[in-house]
């Protein structure tokens, strides 16, 4: 805490700050605007103009005491733009009423980690995003008791207002001016949780009003005076590579301005550095710039392009037959072995093993990539939907060959992400071509382009085998046969590692000429529907309780003992426990068909509970109860939104998420050949969270991947047969009901 | 390229496009009415949802011609203030994420709640399923068009 004593001015502080002009005062952005924020998907700010490093660039007060709070992260519908100024607004004491906020633009050197992925924001946030809010309080303090004349101990402060021990008060916007020419204090103490006033409210949405009044906020609805679209032509196929084209007919359709052909520049970076970034096609592609969306879209169609075909061109059924092999064969990396699972195997009284497979994804944001440029002799400006605005900007300076100064990125808000917004195949193309035509330019992807150039999940298999001895589990094998790359580094460590004495998991992959990547809880997306079908198939052939086996597992598990687990045991059986409860486990009324699965991923332990019942003969998904500890609850309101979504969607692609490849050519273009889950097959999600005060972890990820899992194993329950491929509507006869169930 | 005239939100407009473009890109890109969204481009997700003399219909796959007349309301006339009771109700229960489909399930569920103001679930679910949500939001939608029907039958 300051006292009296550290209270000095900063030179360097009031000579920046007088020299503004206007009323006001900033915490923050060394910037006087009018406090009540449109957002402008225009940006107001010139960097060149900005020196605010003795200020954290999160909060900006006027002298009306209305604040401004920047939020940091890429909103992609996962609600940090609600989230994050929430917890600035908590330390800073603030009435959410009287805070608004904006998105803040891509600034490395005042924010950390402006990246929207791995359900991350909130937990790396909750320390400083918290401590940011605390500090400004303490300098706002620290000016009133300056003022008065007394030791800033003696103030008290609620929503805004500032009071001493005699009882005068002053408002933040009456001591603004001041307190930001104080140095910044030290050693700040934060709330106790049980003191909270915003933290744990259900707040909505920031931009709920612009939403539902159709105002500009996505990549696609920004505009720019003089600005020109363009449509790109891209291989059709993986593995294409273009030698020609004939534009004499599209140059000469309406509103078109020129037609280029672009893809040097990436060229050269893949010389001098082959791994810069494997999203991104490095053949050349023809571009059409027109003065409408339509314009260049329809001028594309009318461009004769020819194509080589210069690598292997990949399908399906080659993909099928490659990671089967490596699953036979006996060449992998083993990423963690405990004990020897052979030799649990060769002494089990019982061996269980089973495959399982999941096809390519695409990510289907509902909003197309597209992305904004600006090149100038000054700048490179930026705008658009990205998740991770640094990387990108890094990128985009060695592309041009510019300084990374000049390179000036806004982040408008995405209309979805779920991982494809992580690779910048969008943003290279639009820096490109616009330094090409040296003019603001939007590239736009159809749906059709959106779906044929993504980067998908891959295609995965896993084998996993089991051995039983005197009635316990003693070994487990875990393989993963994947496409390109293989789960990441902490999986290894997810549960059932600590719970099984013989443990291994072993991955290979196998490298393709079709681009993938992250999708929403890369690997666990696929990777619990797998295991937790597992467990649930050894709880039928060991004749236990599917629960039971679980909690018997866990009860093994000494995370103490071993750094390496991640997961708690003890959170994963409250949770457990909980959705026994919740979900009238084994209580069910006849008719209703129960999958449980228990899950930990992305920091956040989870249990969902399916009911199954049978409508016209066919199983229907009525209800997933799904029980979370995240820890604290930031936004109750926009909680419950992330897991009820995170749950639909994990049961829509498990139920029919299902792509491919044909000689390289992706098997849908559009949704009238690619099925997502709609209202009808929505099934209800009913939610419950554990109370404690442990620090918040994300939810944009980790209750995806238990839904396909639950969905399962209510299906066996139901239909009495057990379905090890996904999608489960791939084969119609596994979803239509046995006349006697079978046990395994 | 030819002139059409047309009545959006109320207002009569002018513009000069060529005879097959979609109406949603010239609400989009001619009149600047950026809030009905392009989704597929096919009339399969209901993003670019508007009403067309008080009904929904995708604006994606309808040209000028085809409006002969008719008025269209996007979502920024839907209504003066932004609390259309759908509005209303869509704000209450907090329904979107990413937020970039909503203004064309607010669009179909305002048609819908106008001719059948008294829905059963069944109804409301048929009249929805046109619509996709990626971050699947559907549980918040139905309970906000059901809110709505509450406060307009």
């Amino acid at each position: 805490m300051s006292t009296k004593s550290n209270i000095t001015f900063s030179r360097r502080a009031f000579m920046r700050t007088s020299s503004l002009a206007g009323g006001g005062m900033l915490i923050g952005f060394n910037l006087l605007q009018s406090c009540k924020p449109e957002v402008k998907l225009e940006p107001e700010i010139d960097l060149s103009q900005l020196d605010y490093k003795d200020f954290n660039a999160f909060i900006k007060i006027a002298e009306t005491g209305e604040v401004t709070i920047f939020s940091p992260n890429p909103e992609i519908g996962q609600g940090v733009k609600t989230a994050m100024p929430m917890l600035i607004a908590e330390e800073l004491d603030v009435a959410w009423e009287n805070v608004y906020v904006e998105q803040g633009i891509l600034d490395t050197e005042n924010y950390t980690r402006q990246v929207a992925g791995g359900s991350q924001s909130i937990r790396h946030g909750w320390e400083p995003l918290r401590q940011t809010g605390a500090t400004a309080k303490q300098m706002l303090i620290n000016a009133a008791a300056t003022r008065w004349g007394v030791d800033p101990s003696e103030c008290m402060v609620s929503e805004g207002v500032i009071t001493n021990a005699a009882g005068e008060t002053l408002g933040y916007g009456d001591v603004v001016n001041e307190a930001a020419l104080l140095e910044v204090p030290e050693d700040i103490k934060l709330k106790d949780p049980k003191d909270y006033k915003i933290i744990g409210q259900n707040i909505q949405n920031v931009d709920i009003d612009k939403i539902t009044t159709g105002k500009p906020l996505f990549g696609l609805d920004y505009k720019k005076e003089g600005m020109v679209y363009a449509s790109v032509l891209r291989p059709p196929a993986f593995g294409h590579k273009l030698i020609s084209y004939d534009d004499t007919e599209a140059k000469s359709m309406p509103g078109v301005i020129d037609i280029i052909k672009i893809g040097e520049k990436v060229q050269k970076l893949f010389e001098e550095d082959p791994s810069f970034e494997s999203k991104i096609s490095s053949s050349d592609k023809v571009v059409v710039i027109a003065e409408s969306t339509w314009q260049a879209m329809k001028a594309k169609e009318a461009i004769k392009a020819e194509w080589e075909n210069d690598i292997l061109m990949e399908s399906t059924a080659n993909h099928d037959q490659m990671l089967t092999g490596f699953l036979d064969g006996t060449q992998f990396d083993t990423r963690r072995k405990d004990g020897d699972v052979k030799k649990a195997f060769a002494e089990a009284d019982m061996v269980l093993e089973r495959t399982y497979e999941s096809p390519f994804l695409p990510h289907n944001c509902m909003e197309p990539m597209n992305f904004f440029a600006d090149v100038t002799d000054e700048k490179v400006h930026l705008v658009g939907p990205i998740q991770t605005p640094a990387w990108k900007a890094g990128l985009i300076a060695k592309l041009l060959g510019r300084e990374e100064d000049e390179i000036l990125l806004e982040m408008t808000r995405m209309g979805g992400g779920f991982g494809r917004r992580l690779y910048g195949d969008f943003v290279v193309e639009a820096a490109e071509i616009s330094d090409a035509i040296r003019k603001p330019v939007k590239v736009i992807y159809s749906r059709e382009d959106d779906m044929a150039v993504g980067v998908y999940r891959p295609a995965i298999k896993y084998r996993i085998k089991a051995s039983v001895k005197d009635g316990q589990i003693t070994g487990y094998h875990l393989k993963e046969a994947a496409i390109n790359d293989n789960m990441y580094g902490l999986i290894p460590n997810f549960f059932p590692a600590g719970a099984i004495e013989n443990y291994q998991v072993d991955t290979k992959s196998y490298k393709s000429n079709i681009t993938t990547g992250a999708w929403r809880a890369p690997y666990t997306n696929f990777l619990a529907y797998a295991e937790q079908s597992f467990f649930d198939e050894l709880a039928e052939v060991m004749e236990v309780d599917k629960v039971q086996l679980r909690l018997d597992l866990l009860k093994k598990v000494d995370a103490d003992a071993d750094e390496r687990i991640e997961y708690s045991p003890e959170r994963m059986i409250k949770v457990i426990e909980t959705a026994v409860e919740k979900s009238g486990w084994g209580t069910q009324p006849k008719g209703v068909y129960q999958g449980f699965v228990n899950y930990y991923c992305h920091n956040t332990h989870v249990s969902e509970v399916a009911d199954v019942v049978i409508e016209n003969d066919s199983p229907v998904v009525k209800k997933i109860t799904c029980v979370v500890d995240c820890g604290i609850v930031v936004n109750p309101l926009g909680a419950l939104n992330q897991i009820e979504g995170g749950v639909i969607d994990g049961v829509g692609h498990s139920m029919y998420g299902d792509f491919g490849f044909n000689e390289g050519i992706p098997i849908a273009h559009n949704f009238d050949r690619y099925r997502l889950i709609r209202m009808k097959e929505a099934p209800k999600v009913e939610v419950h969270l554990i109370q404690n005060e442990l620090a918040p972890t994300g939810l944009g990820e980790p209750t995806l991947p238990p839904a396909g899992g639950a969905v399962a194993n209510a299906l066996k329950a139901a239909t009495g047969r057990r379905i090890y491929q996904q999608p489960f509507t791939k084969n119609p006869e596994l979803l239509k009901v046995l006349e006697e169930p079978v046990i395994g | 390229m030819p002139t059409y005239q047309i009545k959006v939100n109320g207002k009569s407009q002018s513009v000069d496009v060529s005879a097959d473009t979609p109406v949603l890109w010239v609400l989009r890109d001619h009149l600047d009415l950026v809030g009905t969204k392009y989704g597929c481009g096919i009339g399969q997700c209901g993003a670019c949802t508007i009403h067309v003399d008080g009904t929904a219909m995708r604006s994606c796959s309808m040209t000028l011609e085809q409006l002969d007349g008719k008025s269209i309301t996007t979502i920024e006339g839907l209504s003066e203030d932004g609390k259309h009771p759908v509005q209303e109700a869509w704000k209450e229960v907090d329904v979107p994420q990413c937020g970039y489909c909503q203004a064309g399930q607010i669009m179909t569920a305002s048609a819908f709640l106008e001719k059948n103001p008294n829905p059963t679930e069944g109804e409301i679910k048929d009249a929805m399923h046109g619509n996709i949500c990626r971050c699947a939001s559907y549980n918040r939608i139905y309970r906000a068009v059901e809110k709505a029907a509450e406060q307009m039958s």
